[in-house]
Formats: C-alpha cells, sequence, structure tokens
C-alpha cells in the first residue's frame, strides 16, 4: 500500500518534472517578444471585440496604440474612462473624447411626410420597403420608419416615437454604429454629442419637389447658406452645416420655411432612460 | 491493411466528432472560416498525434509496469496540458494572426475531449505502439475533415436566408446533427 502509494508520487511527480522542464525550455526557445503595454491596455478595454474602433478587435486595438497608428482615446465603447486609463498607460494625455451617437437626419414622421395613395403592405422592415416600393412616404430620401435601427441596436438605445421616427437615448447609446449601417436610406449619421445644430433633411431634390413630398423637407432654397457666412454649405439643394465654421447666432433658423435647419428636440420625457430600465 | 483499417476507422467510420460526439465545443466554435477551421484540425491534429505516442509510451513503459494503471486519466490529463502549452507557444512564434483567430479555443484543446477520449481508447483497444500513431493520425484527420466540411457549410450559411429563431448556435446544431447522420451512412462499412 505504501509502496504504491510512493511509487505513484514519484512517478506523477517525475513525470510532471519532465514536462515542466519541456515547457521551460520551449518557453525560453520560443518566447514571442511582446510589448508589456500591449497587454496592459488590453486588459483595460472593454473586451467585446465589438470592432468599433475600426480594428479586428480588442487586441488589434491595443498594439495599434502601442505602435501609434491608433489613437489612445479611440475605443468608442470604453469612452472618456477607458481613454484616461490608456493614455495613463502610454504617458500622454487623453484628451477628452467627446462622445459620439447616432442623430436622425429626418423629421418627415407620419404626420410630416406625404403619404402615396397606395398603401404598404409587406413586412415592417426599412430595407424590404427600400426595395420593394421605398414605403408609404412619397419621399425618396427620409426615415421609412420601418424600425430596422431599432431592431439592430444591441442596447436598446433606439426608440421609435408615436410619430415614427426613432428616437436616441443617449444614456444607453455606445455609439457602436449598428443602426447607421442598418438604414437603407442612410438617414442616421454619427455625430459628438454635444453638436446641436442640424439640417433635419437629406432631400436633395429641387424645392418644389422636396415640398411637395413633405413638410419639413429641405427645399434648398439656400438663405441658409447665404446668411451663415459659411457655417452652412449648400450642395445641390441640400444645406450641409460646416461643423469647423459653425456660428450657430449667424444660422437664421427663423428664415427657413421648413424649419429643416433646427436645433435639436430633446427625447420625449416619459421615454427617458428610467422607464426604460423600469419596463 | 490492419493499420489502414484503423486510420479509415478513426477519421471516417468513427469519426471522433460526428459519431462519438466527442470535441463538439471547437467544432461549434471554430468552424465560422475554412481557414482557421483547418488551422484549428491541424492544432489538434498534431496534438492528437504526440499524444498518442506519449500517452502510449507512459501507459506502457511507465503505469504498466509500476501497476498504476489506476494514474492514467491524471498521466493522460499531464501529457495533454503540457503539450497544448507547447503547441501554443509554437503558433504564437510562428503566427500571430492565426494564434489570434484560434484565440481562446487554443488554450481549450486542453479541455478537448476528442484527445482525452483518444488517449484513453488506445488504452482500452489494446493498440500497439504503430497502430497508435496511425490511430492518432486519423483521429486527428477525422477532427480536420468534420470542422472543415462543417466551417464550408457555415460559410454558405451566411449567405442564405436563415429564419430569424434559427440563426447562429440553433441552425448551425442543426447542420452539425445532418452531418452526423450523413456520417451514419459509413456505419455498415466496417
Amino acid at each position: 500500500m505504501d509502496a504504491t502509494l510512493l511509487i505513484a508520487l514519484a512517478t506523477m511527480g517525475g513525470l510532471g518534472f519532465i514536462f515542466a522542464g519541456g515547457l521551460a525550455i520551449a518557453d525560453k526557445k520560443l518566447r514571442v517578444e511582446e510589448n508589456p503595454l500591449i497587454g496592459q491596455i488590453n486588459d483595460s478595454l472593454p473586451g467585446a471585440n465589438c470592432g468599433a474602433c475600426g480594428r479586428a478587435g480588442c487586441y488589434d486595438f491595443a498594439s495599434n496604440v502601442v505602435n501609434g497608428t491608433a489613437p489612445v482615446n479611440g475605443c468608442p465603447v470604453g469612452g472618456n474612462d477607458t481613454a484616461v486609463i490608456i493614455a495613463e498607460i502610454m504617458g500622454v494625455e487623453a484628451g477628452s473624447t467627446v462622445k459620439m451617437v447616432p442623430r436622425i437626419m429626418c423629421r418627415g414622421g407620419n404626420s410630416e411626410a406625404v403619404k402615396k395613395m397606395a398603401e404598404y403592405y409587406g413586412p415592417l422592415s426599412c430595407k424590404a420597403m427600400d426595395v420593394v416600393s421605398g414605403g408609404d412616404k412619397m419621399c425618396y430620401y427620409g426615415c421609412l420608419g420601418g424600425g430596422d435601427c431599432v431592431e439592430v441596436c444591441p442596447f436598446d438605445a433606439m426608440i421609435m416615437n408615436e410619430n415614427g421616427i426613432p428616437e436616441v437615448i443617449e444614456e444607453l447609446c455606445t455609439g457602436c454604429t449598428m443602426c447607421v449601417k442598418a438604414c437603407p436610406r442612410n438617414v442616421i449619421e454619427m455625430h459628438p454629442i454635444d453638436r446641436n445644430v442640424f439640417v433635419f433633411c437629406k432631400n436633395e431634390d429641387d424645392p418644389k419637389s422636396s415640398k411637395e413630398v413633405c413638410n419639413v423637407s429641405c427645399w434648398g432654397c439656400g438663405i441658409c447658406a447665404r446668411k451663415s457666412e459659411g457655417s452652412v454649405e449648400m450642395i445641390g439643394f441640400l444645406g450641409h452645416i460646416n461643423y469647423d465654421k459653425l456660428d450657430e447666432s449667424k444660422i437664421p433658423f427663423d428664415k427657413c420655411k421648413s424649419g429643416a435647419i433646427n436645433h435639436l428636440r430633446p427625447v420625449i420625457e416619459d421615454l427617458k432612460i428610467t422607464d426604460v430600465q423600469n419596463n | 491493411m490492419e493499420l489502414f483499417l484503423i486510420f479509415f476507422s478513426a477519421s471516417i467510420v468513427n469519426n471522433f466528432v460526428l459519431s462519438y460526439f466527442l470535441g463538439i465545443c471547437p467544432f461549434i466554435g471554430v468552424s465560422n472560416k475554412i481557414s482557421s477551421a483547418v488551422s484549428m484540425g491541424m492544432a489538434t491534429t498534431f496534438v492528437m498525434v504526440i499524444t498518442a505516442i506519449v500517452s502510449w509510451l507512459i501507459y506502457h513503459m511507465i503505469l504498466v509496469p509500476f501497476q498504476l494503471e489506476f494514474l492514467q486519466y491524471v498521466a493522460f490529463i499531464l501529457v495533454i496540458a503540457s503539450l497544448v502549452q507547447f503547441v501554443e507557444m509554437f503558433i504564437k512564434k510562428v503566427s500571430q494572426p492565426l494564434y489570434r483567430a484560434l484565440g481562446i479555443f487554443l488554450p481549450l484543446i486542453t479541455t478537448n475531449c476528442a484527445i482525452l477520449g483518444l488517449a484513453l481508447f488506445l488504452v482500452l483497444r489494446d493498440y500497439n505502439f504503430l497502430e497508435s500513431i496511425v490511430f492518432g493520425v486519423g483521429a486527428g484527420a477525422g477532427f480536420t475533415l468534420a470542422l472543415t466540411i462543417m466551417a464550408g457549410i457555415r460559410e454558405e450559411l451566411d449567405l442564405a436566408d436563415v429564419p430569424k429563431p434559427l440563426q447562429g448556435a440553433p441552425i448551425t446544431l442543426m447542420v452539425a446533427g445532418i452531418l452526423a447522420l450523413a456520417f451514419m451512412g459509413f456505419s455498415g462499412l466496417l
């Protein structure tokens, strides 16, 4: 009995020792010199491997940060907290990252947009509507209201308001851009969260056709561009805000007949984060 | 002939994944892309062959003479764990992208039941040294085959219109089941 125990111990101990020795040698021979910073940064990242930074995953982002091809604040999901940690590891200033959130560049909801004579019957999905007939609305540029962005959002940060236009709950949004990719009309754009002035329209048609299809479309009259000293540029029949030169006081909001250029509206109060979470 | 039969049995007829349902974890986990599936198959095959050799040696040269057969599980796990560590270091040295593509499934070869199963089958079926090696190669080839077929199907599946409730894991498991059914067709051969 005792002999068996001893032999067993000796055998396993010996085997373990041999393998450990082998691995130790292999470790010396096959060691990959890796910057220890990569591991440190990788540990401080969210680890979701979502690719929102534009890299193949968190590890890839970490190694890009170390070799200088990615900014320390390049992780949109981790946000400012992560940027500060990474900056500390790298020994540089973080700079403040402004959170990017999606904004819906269309306000032509059910009550504003002009409907077609024919009603759309089919799958309630923007992709299907876009392919089949362009949905219920006359406008070929605006939000279809099918809710593909709401459905695709992994964080429940998108809700469809009763007017048929999605809204973003900024507190829940991580800036992953899934909704931007889901929108077949490219109505959703990513903007810094503190940006307040937008042209809420994508309609590039001439004034007459724009006016016909929606009450809140950008007609392309160009008054905002003429009055705002470079804050707004006209590209075709659509105003584009030049955010580098933006001077809000110069923009003639009251002159815009349709109100397409406008301030952000707060998300309707009763749909705020607390209620969403309580449900 | 005997050796060929062992190889054929291990790789096709009694395929480790599709007949014994061993090693399902990497079978589902790493079968997204053919390239990484083949690499994973290669890594597993390598570990299997070396495991077959080393565990045969340990069992017949050390455990049997000392009448320590009851230690086979512990000893085999030790062999497998060390080998996987070695393969991991090797792959990290040779190919960083492959190392990252295999990700967590590389260290998980350690707990891959296909490999422990292989070591235990060797003992159970009383193979000699040469037969063990062939069995290891066959099992590895079968694993690689299953993984590659699965990866091929799943690459096509990405383009298919799968009903929403079945997307992802469910359809993968269904495909795995159908694949296993197909391999049942070989069961009368031996």
